[in-house]
Order: C-alpha cells, then sequence, then structure tokens
C-alpha cells in the first residue's frame, strides 16, 4: 500500500515565471521513509505543503493514507503530522502551554491534552524547560518541541520538512536518535533533507529532486551505483606516483585520475578487494610502499554531482 | 460543537499572550490614559463646547471609540506576526474549523478592549468625566464600544492576512485609522471644518459612534453640514449599521482569505 502518492505535481509562483514543481511524481510504501534530497530552491517545501494541505497545486494530484489532499483537506488533516522547515510553535507560551493547545485543537479533551503533552516532554528530555516561553528555549529545543506537537495524535503519516537544518552536530544526533525511534513505531515518513548523509542515514528511499522534479529514485545503494561502483585509492611518496599509477593502471585495466597535491591515485574498480590485494602485491614487489589504501563507495555528494551536474552545497540561495 | 471548543481554545491563546506580555496590555492602556490627560488639559481649555461639565464629556466618547478603533491594527500586526513564523501553517494543518480560528482570534483581541476601556473609564472619571444618563445607558455604550472594536478587528484579519509584513501591518493599521480617528467629530467638533470636510466627518463611522455614546451617556452632540440627515439624527442606529455592514463584508472575505493564504 502506497501511504503518500503525488502524481504530476505542477506549482508556479509569480504568473509561471518560478516553477517551483515541475511534474513531480512520487510515493511513499506505508510504514517506509522515504528522504528527498535537494538543495535551496529545489522544491522541496512546496512539496510537503501541497501533501500537507496547506497548498494546492496548479495541477496534478495527490493522495495521503489514500485520501486526495485537494478534494478532502480536512479527512487528510486527521491523520498526518506536520513539522515544517521553521519551528512553528507559539514564541510567547511556553512549551507545556503550547502542546496543550494543540492537544485541545485535535479534540483530545483537557484531561488527555495534558496528559499527552507531559508524556511528550518527557520523551524529548523537555520537561525542564516545560514552564519556560519557547522564546527562551535553543534552536535544538524548539525543534523538538515542534515535532512534539506533530506527534501529539499519532500520525498515521508525518512530513518533516529539513528536519535538522541549523542544528549543531550534538543537536542533529539527538534528533536522528528520535526519528528512527518513531520510524520503529511504523510511522510512514516524508523527510526532506539537504544533507546527504542524513538521508542515507534515516531514509529506506531516497528521491533526489532538483528544480521541482525528481532526478533520480532509489535506495542510497541504488543510487550510488548508478553513479559507479567502488573506487581504489591510493597515497604514495611523490617520487613512487608515477611508478604507482602504472601498476594500477595495468592491474585494473581501466583509466586512472591522480591528485598530485594528496598524492592520490585512484581508479574505478569492478571486483574491489580483489584489486585491491592485487594491488598491493605489485607494489610490495616494486618496493612501494603505500601511505593509505582504500576502497571507497561513491558518497551521495558524488551521485548528487554526477546527477545535477552541480554539488549540493554551490547552488545559491533561490530565494 | 468541536468549533466552538475550537474557538474557545483560540480565543485563550489570545488572552494567554496578553498575560505572557503584560506589556502589550499595559501599552494598550497608557497610551489612551495618556490621550485622555493631553487633550484634558491640553486642549481642554481652549475648546468651549456649551455643555455642562466642560470638554472632558464630550472627550471620552472619542477617545473610546479612537482607541477600540486600534483593535484593527493590532489584531492585523498579531496575525501577520504568527503568519510570518509559520504558527498559522500548523494551525492549518490540524484537523479544525478553518474559520474558529480567526474567529477565536477576533474574540481574544477584542476582549482586550473591556480591560482598556474600564481603565480609561477610571482615569476619566478622576479627571472629571460624569456621564449624566445612569449606569444602563452607560453600559449599553460600552456594548457598543466592544462590538465597534469587534466589527473592525475583522478588517484588521483582512489586512494582516494582505499585507503580511507585520511592520508594515503596523503602518497600514495607523493610516486607516489615523484619518478616521481625526477626521471626525471625536475631539472637536465637525462645525470647525471646510464645509466639504464635514459631510466626511459627520458620516464617518467613527463619528456616528462617538455622537452614539455621547447620546447614550446624556450630552448633545453638535452637527455641521449634515444637520438635521440620517446619520445625525439617528447615530445609533447609522452605528449598528454600518458594524452590520463592515462584519457582512469582512467576515466572508477574511474567513476567505484565510482559507486561500498562502496559495
Ligand atoms: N511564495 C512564493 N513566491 C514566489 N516564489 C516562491 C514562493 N515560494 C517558493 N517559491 C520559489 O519556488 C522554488 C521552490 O521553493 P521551495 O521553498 O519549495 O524550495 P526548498 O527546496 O524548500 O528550498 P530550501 O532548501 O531553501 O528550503 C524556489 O525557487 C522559490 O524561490
Ligand atoms: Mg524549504
Amino acid at each position: 500500500m502506497k501511504s503518500v502518492i503525488a502524481e504530476s505535481l505542477v506549482k508556479t509562483y509569480k504568473n509561471g515565471e518560478v516553477k517551483a514543481l515541475n511534474n513531480l511524481s512520487l510515493d511513499v510504501e506505508e510504514g517506509t521513509v522515504l528522504g528527498v534530497l535537494g538543495p535551496n530552491g529545489a522544491g522541496k517545501t512546496t512539496l510537503v505543503r501541497i501533501l500537507a494541505t496547506l497548498l494546492k497545486p496548479d495541477s496534478g494530484r495527490a493522495s495521503v493514507g489514500g485520501i486526495d489532499v485537494i478534494k478532502n483537506p480536512d479527512k487528510v488533516r486527521e491523520i498526518i503530522g506536520l513539522s515544517g522547515q521553521y519551528a512553528a510553535v507559539d514564541e510567547i507560551l511556553t512549551g507545556y502551554d503550547n502542546l496543550v493547545m494543540f492537544g485541545e485543537l485535535y479534540h483530545l479533551g483537557k484531561k488527555q491534552a495534558v496528559a499527552r503533552a507531559e508524556e511528550l516532554l518527557e520523551r524529548f528530555s523537555l520537561t525542564d524547560s516545560a514552564k519556560r516561553p519557547i522564546k527562551t528555549y535553543s534552536g535544538g529545543m524548539r525543534r523538538r518541541l515542534d515535532l512534539a506537537a506533530s506527534l501529539i495524535v499519532r500520525p498515521k503519516v508525518l512530513f518533516l520538512d529539513e528536519p535538522t537544518t541549523g542544528l549543531d552536530p550534538r543537536g542533529r544526533l539527538e534528533m536522528w536518535g528520535v526519528i528512527e525511534d518513531l520510524v520503529k513505531g511504523g510511522t510512514t515518513l516524508l523527510l526532506t533533507t539537504q544533507y546527504l548523509e542524513e538521508a542515507d542515514q534515516l531514509a529506506d528511499e531516497i528521491a533526489v529532486i532538483d528544480n521541482g522534479t525528481v532526478i533520480a529514485r532509489g535506495t542510497s545503494d541504488a543510487l550510488k551505483k548508478q553513479v559507479g561502483g567502488e573506487k581504489l585509492e591510493i597515497v604514495v611518496n611523490a617520487e613512487n606516483l608515477m611508478k604507482t599509477q602504472e601498476i594500477v593502471a595495468r592491474v585494473t585495466g581501466n583509466k586512472t585520475t591522480i591528485d598530485e597535491g594528496l598524492r592520490l591515485i585512484s581508479a574505478p574498480v569492478t571486483l574491489g578487494s580483489n584489486a585491491l590485494i592485487e594491488t598491493l602485491r605489485e607494489l610490495d614487489s616494486a618496493g612501494i610502499h603505500p601511505l593509505d589504501v582504500g576502497l571507497k563507495r561513491p558518497s551521495l555528494d558524488d551521485v548528487f554531482l554526477t546527477l545535477t551536474g552541480h554539488a549540493a552545497e554551490v547552488k545559491e540561495e533561490a530565494k | 460543537m468541536s468549533a466552538v471548543q475550537d474557538i474557545r481554545v483560540i480565543t485563550q491563546r489570545q488572552l494567554r499572550l496578553l498575560t505572557r506580555v503584560p506589556e502589550v496590555l499595559i501599552f494598550s492602556t497608557i497610551q489612551p490614559v495618556m490621550f485622555v490627560l493631553l487633550f484634558r488639559f491640553v486642549f481642554g481649555g481652549s475648546i468651549s463646547t456649551g455643555q455642562p461639565g466642560g470638554y472632558v464629556q464630550l472627550l471620552m466618547p472619542g477617545i473610546f471609540v479612537q482607541t477600540v478603533a486600534f483593535t484593527l491594527a493590532g489584531t492585523a500586526s498579531g496575525l501577520a506576526e504568527d503568519l510570518k513564523k509559520g504558527l498559522i501553517d500548523r494551525f492549518r494543518s490540524l484537523p479544525i474549523s478553518q474559520s474558529a480560528l480567526v474567529v477565536g482570534r477576533t474574540l481574544g483581541d477584542s476582549m482586550l478592549n473591556i480591560v482598556v476601556l474600564v481603565v480609561m473609564a477610571l482615569a476619566g472619571l478622576a479627571v472629571g468625566w460624569r456621564p449624566s444618563s445612569g449606569i444602563v445607558k452607560v453600559l449599553i455604550g460600552f456594548v457598543f464600544l466592544f462590538m465597534f472594536g469587534y466589527a473592525l478587528s475583522w478588517v484588521g484579519i483582512f489586512v494582516g492576512l494582505s499585507v503580511a509584513d507585520a511592520r508594515v501591518v503596523q503602518n497600514v493599521g495607523f493610516i486607516v485609522t489615523f484619518p478616521l480617528t481625526f477626521l471626525s467629530n471625536a475631539f472637536a467638533p465637525t462645525t470647525g471644518m471646510p464645509r466639504v470636510l464635514q459631510y466626511f466627518a459627520e458620516w464617518n463611522p467613527v463619528s456616528t459612534m462617538v455622537a452614539g455614546c455621547r447620546e447614550l451617556f446624556g450630552l448633545k452632540n453638535i452637527f455641521g453640514a449634515t444637520a438635521g440627515s440620517f446619520p445625525s439624527e439617528n447615530p445609533l442606529l447609522m452605528s449598528a449599521i454600518y458594524m452590520g455592514v463592515i462584519m457582512l463584508i469582512f467576515i466572508p472575505l477574511s474567513i476567505r482569505k484565510y482559507k486561500n493564504s498562502s496559495n
């Protein structure tokens, strides 16, 4: 069963000048995590807002939990949780007040809203700061509270728009832990991110989007394969560079590249470990002692570069 | 039934904001109280009114109306602020009636006026305001004032959603309310204005409200160009009509705008 389906979504701004979504289609299998990976301005937020019923597409269709988001937004709102790109909680109210208020708006009733608020504050390690206004919270605490607010009624489908943007490494790890726990509970999750490791870490499948359309889709392993297999990398002393290159080229039978600055020689290989052993043996008999050797699988950065022609980070902020 | 619950929760939220940021309440009362004192003592001596009790009797209804008119700016900028912070997105992603959010907001914002009006009335009493018509009529006057603020908070919703930048919204709010409150009978008789302006000033909803409150508080109004016309003869009825029209236009308009906001 597909929990989320988006079909040929188009959304334009400024009378069609800006194409935020350009025929975007994707789906998410129930109980799995789809990571939507894309640079600034790729259309991630626009996609999430359409799926969360906040925005109507110009054309195309979308459904969540089998319910059409355009025809039946009210029904969709009952089964989703949303944590937007910028923590959307009431700055002036306390963490506790925020969660109770949202609980009441989910029609839990005062008593249950209070109980659920306490439970969530506990779970997100916010009990100590529960009675402080949100404006005194750190970025990470704010994000956690925002996530807590989107979990009040245990949504079937959860949308997280860049849940770790702006967090320090520790905050990010914490957030990952929280999200991993959630997913174990069977929630279907669509998560957007600009961080390649994040998609790798959290998602069962990844959809890479750029300029409002999906340019690649698959598991992180499959995407890495699409870019090419493993690479053999060897670092040697400067005087052995040429000799080593000859050996690597002969063993792998492939084109090699040299980075003279790093004194690094690399070449694509098909059967990585065999090539590695063979190369080491040859180097040994030539009396060359490598400083570093390894087999590198392509990173998602490489995936991005290959697919879009530009690195994930370098594209200018589109706004 | 659940819509009523939703409205209650949102109204409570608006009120809670006031207790969390007491400055809002303090400054929304200081300003009108300051106006009472300034007008009473600065202009009070130079404006002859021909009414028993002097200028302060005419002034108080004017300042009451001006103050509730500022609800427009308050609602507008509060809403724009929430929009900017993405809070409205969260509200809109909840399974609740979309109009509950705006209704609760207009109610909560208008309730601030109750506190402000009470403080102003006390300040007025302290500087010589003595309504002569009896408690019932005075209270009816305050109900009118509350309703006027409520009607205008719907205009505020519309302005807040249309402009969406909190700082600009503040200014738009002032640009709308200042001319309306000064081109009126609130602080000085309209008879001193150029004749063309008198028409505007006397048909102005602020003036009909002020004239209506003066009647309820036991005072006589002086009209210029429009003397004897419908609004001058029936200021309370005219005010009620204005409020009805404002709400008939702006409630559906604002709710629709809210539902489509960010599209
Ligand atoms: N309200 C709007 N008016 C005009 N253009 C818009 C609007 N909202 C989004 N866009 C444009 O649509 C495109 C996609 O925006 P979107 O916010 O979906 O990107 P994103 O992938 O979420 O980016 P980021 O990583 O910066 O959050 C961008 O070019 C953006 O400038
Ligand atoms: Mg975004």
